[in-house]
């Protein structure tokens, strides 16, 4: 993955508009967060459903971006997004992740379903 | 001695860092040692450091690592194929049906795994009652010895002192190499450990514990 350019995945966003496409969406603090004296674990992780937006936006947010899918019915809503990479199978992938390298966020979106 | 040893845990790295010295140390006397991995660590929050995975690449990176460390360790290797972080959700009488395939076709006089509910992870606990279960089928003159490996930090309270305690400085070496070849989890890991909140003052401890390698013996009612 690479640095965010704000442009370029906002293209890449607008591609995918306006037609069905799958997303993977997750957050975490780790499973070990509560294991290290921290707060209590919290993460959620939507896999493979499949959605369609009619608009979608990135914003930058001075260390890292959000981005926002605004569907019919409903949004799709990431933030802390900081790297991203359209692989060879035309996956859409965006992640935040800590100084550590460690993937806190991830906002992904295709065409086809992602391995499952 | 035992005859043929199975370990069961749910993510590649979990047998580095659970049992490696104790697999070792099986191996020097020949025993063989077979390693069935519930997931490929799919769900992996660390993706190299610097990071060189991604969400979609790591399943393929970490499988190939779990290979290079069952190599390392000169131990055979099952990919059960459930997905990282789900495994609680399963079926458990599934699952146990399925190690339990395994079981009866291997015959283990041992088998290792996490001590379920004592474990930290939702898939180590899973993944341990699935196995301490898939034992309990077994017909009781065939069942193997269970040691189940705890890791919460209030184990020794709840469970008291266990009965397996292996010493595996002589096996460090290895240890650490099988480690080490879960390169996207833990690379740089060990000198991060010194200066990383999360084992302030408790680095010498951390290395301590990993060269001595704890089991409880369980004990089925019937
Ligand atoms: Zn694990």
């Amino acid at each position: 993955m690479k640095a965010i350019e704000r442009a370029d995945v906002q293209k890449a966003l607008d591609q995918y508009a306006e037609q069905d496409v799958y997303v993977h969406v997750e957050t975490t603090n780790g499973a070990y967060a509560k294991h290290f004296n921290r707060n209590h674990n919290v993460g959620a992780y939507i896999r493979n459903a499949q959605v369609r937006y009619t608009r979608a936006k990135i914003v930058d947010a001075e260390d890292a971006f959000r981005v926002g899918l605004k569907m019919e019915k409903g949004w799709i809503y990431a933030e802390g997004v900081t790297d991203w990479e359209w692989n060879e199978n035309g996956e859409l992938l965006l992640a935040g992740h800590d100084s550590e390298g460690r993937l806190m966020v991830a906002l992904q979106i295709s065409k086809n379903p992602f391995r499952y | 001695m035992h005859k043929h040893v199975v370990v069961i845990y749910p993510h590649p790295d979990d047998e580095a860092f659970g049992s490696s010295g104790t697999m070792t140390q099986f191996r020097k006397e020949g025993i063989p040692v077979t390693y069935l991995c519930g997931s490929l660590g799919e769900m992996g929050r660390n993706m190299g450091n610097p990071f060189f995975a991604n969400r979609e690449t790591l399943p393929d990176i970490r499988k190939k690592e779990l290979l290079d460390a069952c190599k390392i360790l000169d131990v055979n290797i099952k990919m059960l194929g459930y997905r990282d972080k789900t495994i609680e959700f399963e079926s458990r009488d599934e699952i146990a049906e399925h190690i339990k395939g395994y079981l009866d076709e291997i015959k283990p006089t041992l088998v290792i795994t996490h001590y379920p509910g004592e474990a930290v992870h939702p898939d180590h606990d899973a993944m341990g009652a699935a196995a301490v279960e898939a034992v309990r089928r077994m017909e009781k003159e065939k069942r193997p010895e269970v040691w189940a490996q705890a890791i919460t930090n209030g184990h020794y309270e709840k469970l008291g002192q266990p009965q397996i305690v292996n010493n595996v400085e002589e096996e460090f070496e290895v240890k650490l190499q099988a480690i080490q070849a879960h390169r996207s989890q833990f690379e740089g890991m060990f000198p991060k450990m010194k200066g990383s909140s999360d084992f302030e003052g408790q680095y010498e401890e951390v290395m301590k514990r990993f060269k001595q390698e704890e089991f409880y013996k369980w004990t089925f009612e019937n």
